[in-house]
């Protein structure tokens, strides 16, 4: 198929999650992504694992983050191998990088110097706090931005604590920004055969998440979020019923949705606590433990069948076993094998965007460190 | 120069999913017309959250469609779906968000848009596909987080599901849709080709679980298994996590186990010495690290563990973060106008461009308040009549 970013060639220069994330988004359009990665050891995610799985030498973290690129070894404290990545930049299109501010500058490779080399250059940083302020050098890691960021006040429940969220948000947030602003930077130049610069931060990109939040704490007289007092609540600024709720073998998850209308199907008494719809919010807590009382009843199917044909905006809570045999999970086509080579298969995740009506797969894996040295040299005239 | 000055967009999107990949695009310098049923508008005008009513229009309205034009028009009414073909003619992108079916029966499917204007660049996001057995469920975030197993890996072990508390996979949806529509309008760049691009709410949610539902693929199917107490993610060993300070809270990412049992004094630490156990013991060892961390406040643990460059913060609510110097520098909150001069104050797009930060000070649109002007630009006299 005529993938949109066929022909871009991006250099990544970035390590772990966020930028290495971004680089996938644009393989996967069809760019070809080469990860720059120091001869010893390369990205250092190649060593950090997830339940202590590797493929081969690598983690199947690294695997995940990395499959559909090629890899070039080069020290670039060494002036032979900085020269010839000089060379490979001088063809790219798009570099990217997340070392902390003043790194690439000591090497010679900030945008000023890269400007240089190659005027059309689309140059991707990834930093965690920004360049400027008390924070620039703080490291750019994911819980950590979370914390300062106020994120952790809006999950679970209000007797919990502080509650991150259980996956790498800001650097899988700020990977997608960065994707956008790259492309971005791609259709500008189209237009003005310049290079462009493109900057974002995981910090940025976390407060990004909380845009809506944000903006009504910024004119609600700056209330920090409530969240309801008892477990099962989903959202410190919605009403009763959103939330969770346990019945007699799993539990249930219900949207937003009309009181009146759900107590009474369900046949749970709530009209001493809901007079008016602000009640809905008002009461929250007792109105989620009221129906809670009603849900533990009956099991998840009965009040599936009860509320979906009712209208009411419901579904059952699954874990990983029960929703990867979902027919709806089979027919989106939402896993594809990595070929290892020999027979062996890495089973992962498909870009989540379909183009012309096509998923876009791809059966490349993760590049050994330095896999693609020589053909990269002789392709591109290099030594 | 903004990146899509000059590109039209004309936005069907409701609710947060498709009308969020429009404001990144609009910041990003696009013209972004939302197209807005007669009387009522976005069902997200009147979506409110803990009760706030900002200029008669819920917050999150605000928040998301800032920098956006309205367009009030009955689809079901021949002359209006002839004026926004007229518009379509022009456009560069369409954005739509409706159930699987909608778009073929109002005569805006692809198909149909792409007969008026081949290089257009058509996006949709739907809950689940456009096909199987639960393309009519509605795509709700709460609905999709619980069952795509995203709930299994927040909270702590005994808590139960927790959800994200924010609508991340509507978030998560937009920005793959933005993405998808900047890798056309590229293509378009170049090419002059138009081009279709569809996200689904459920395959975001996976895209976004992509490490640990790959790990689920390839070890025999084990399920994650958050920690007793203090979890951060399910899949790491101790230290991480959030612990209780004497004054507040203190995050601790990776970090060896027994260097931090002797930077904190912690003598029951000391003796993890293998690697493996900060995982495998990790729940006695962050109730050790509990216990110990209730001790004195916040500031003097980051006092010892930072100079030794051990990653660890002060955990901050949005108060303590807006004082703060670190976010200050950043400019994040705008102020938007709209057109009956009502303000507020907002976030900006956290993407900078060339060194400048994109942000706009053009507030959300009340209903309809651009037809006269859209019509005057964009729609001959000779569409109307002839409708």
């Amino acid at each position: 198929m005529n993938k949109p970013l066929e022909g871009i060639l991006v250099l990544e220069f970035c390590q772990f999650l966020a930028g290495p994330s971004a680089g996938l988004k644009l393989a996967d359009l069809g760019a070809r992504v080469i990860k720059i990665e120091r001869p010893n050891g390369g990205d250092a995610c190649r060593q950090l694992s997830i339940k202590n799985l590797f493929v081969g030498d690598d983690s199947l973290l690294f695997h995940t983050i990395n499959r559909n690129k090629d890899s070039y070894a080069a020290d670039l404290k060494n002036p032979e191998d900085l020269a010839q990545l000089k060379k490979l930049i001088s063809k790219a299109d798009i570099m990217t990088h997340n070392f902390r501010p003043g790194v690439m500058e000591k090497i010679g490779l900030d945008y000023a110097n890269v400007q240089q080399l190659n005027n059309k250059i689309i140059y991707g940083m990834v930093t965690g706090y920004g360049s400027e302020g008390p924070w620039k050098n703080k490291p750019g890691q994911d819980l950590l931005v979370q914390s300062v960021s106020g994120l952790a006040y809006l999950s679970g429940s209000d007797i919990d604590g502080p509650v991150p969220f259980g996956l790498s948000v800001s650097d899988i947030m700020c990977g997608n920004h960065l994707a956008q602003g790259l492309m971005a930077g791609l259709i500008k130049r189209a237009k003005t055969n310049k290079s462009v610069l493109v900057e974002v931060s995981l910090l940025e990109s976390i407060l990004d998440v909380q845009f809506e939040v944000l903006t009504t704490h910024l004119n609600d007289g700056g209330k920090l979020p409530e969240r309801s007092l008892v477990k099962g609540s989903a959202h410190a600024y919605l009403s009763a019923p959103y939330g969770m709720y346990e019945t007699l073998n799993g539990y249930l998850a219900m949207a937003m949705g009309n009181l009146e209308n759900i107590s009474a199907l369900i046949n749970c008494d709530i009209s001493d606590l809901y007079f008016h719809p602000n009640d809905a919010f008002e009461n929250r807590d007792q109105l989620i433990l009221r129906l809670a009382e009603t849900f533990k009843t009956h099991d998840t199917q009965y009040w599936l069948n009860l509320l979906e044909s009712n209208g009411i905006w419901c579904a059952e809570v699954l874990d990983y076993q029960k929703a990867t045999t979902l027919n709806a999970y089979k027919s989106l086509d939402i896993e594809q094998n990595l070929d290892l080579g020999k027979g062996k298969n890495i089973k992962t995740t498909v870009s989540p965007i379909k183009l012309d009506g096509s998923k876009l797969k791809s059966a490349k894996p993760a590049p050994k460190l330095g896999f693609n040295n020589r053909e990269i040299n002789q392709e591109f005239g290099i030594n | 120069m903004r990146p899509l000055e000059d590109y039209l967009v004309i936005d069907f999107s409701q609710f947060l999913s498709g009308p969020s990949a429009s404001l990144r695009l609009a910041d990003l310098g696009a013209r972004v017309i939302k197209i807005e049923r007669q009387g009522v508008g976005d069902i997200c005008r009147t979506l409110y959250t803990s009760n706030l009513v900002m200029n008669g229009e819920s917050s999150v309205f605000h928040a998301i469609n800032r920098n956006k034009e309205s367009f009030e028009v009955d689809l079901k009414k021949e002359e209006d779906c002839e004026m926004v073909r007229e518009l379509l003619k022009k456009a560069d992108v369409m954005i739509h968000n409706f159930r699987p079916g909608v778009m073929d029966r109002l005569g805006f499917d692809y198909q149909s848009v792409s007969a008026l204007n081949p290089t257009i660049i058509y996006g949709e996001i739907s809950g689940y596909g456009n096909e199987g057995e639960w393309k009519n469920k509605p795509g709700q975030d709460l609905l999709l987080q619980s069952v795509t197993g995203l709930t299994s890996l927040t909270g702590n072990a005994d808590s139960g599901p927790v959800a994200m508390g924010l609508s991340i996979v509507d978030m998560l949806a937009g920005a793959h849709l933005a993405q998808g529509l900047l890798a056309c309008l590229y293509r378009k760049a170049i090419k002059n080709e138009g081009g279709l691009v569809q996200v689904s709410m459920m395959e975001s949610a996976y895209d976004f679980q992509f490490e640990t539902i790959t790990s689920f693929m390839n070890d025999g199917g084990v399920l994650p298994e958050r920690s007793l107490k203090n979890n951060a993610n399910a899949y790491l060993g101790a230290p991480y996590g959030i612990y209780q300070t004497a004054n507040g809270h203190i995050a601790l990412a990776m970090g060896s186990i027994p260097a931090l049992g002797s930077l904190l004094a912690c003598e029951a630490l000391l003796k993890y010495t293998d690697i493996k156990e900060a995982f495998d013991k990790r729940d006695e060892i962050k109730a050790i690290l509990a216990d110990h961390l209730i001790s004195s406040d916040t500031e003097k643990w980051l006092s010892i563990l930072e100079p030794a460059d051990i990653w660890c913060a002060d955990v901050l609510n949005w108060q303590k973060l807006i004082e703060h110097d670190g976010f200050k520098v950043l400019n994040m909150i705008q102020k938007v106008e709209m057109l009956d001069g009502y303000t507020y104050e907002t976030t900006r797009c956290p993407i900078r461009i060339d060194g400048e930060l994109l942000t706009s000070s053009k507030g959300s649109p009340k209903l309809g308040q651009d037809n006269q002007n859209i019509i005057k630009e964009f729609i001959t006299l000779k569409a109307v009549t002839n409708a």
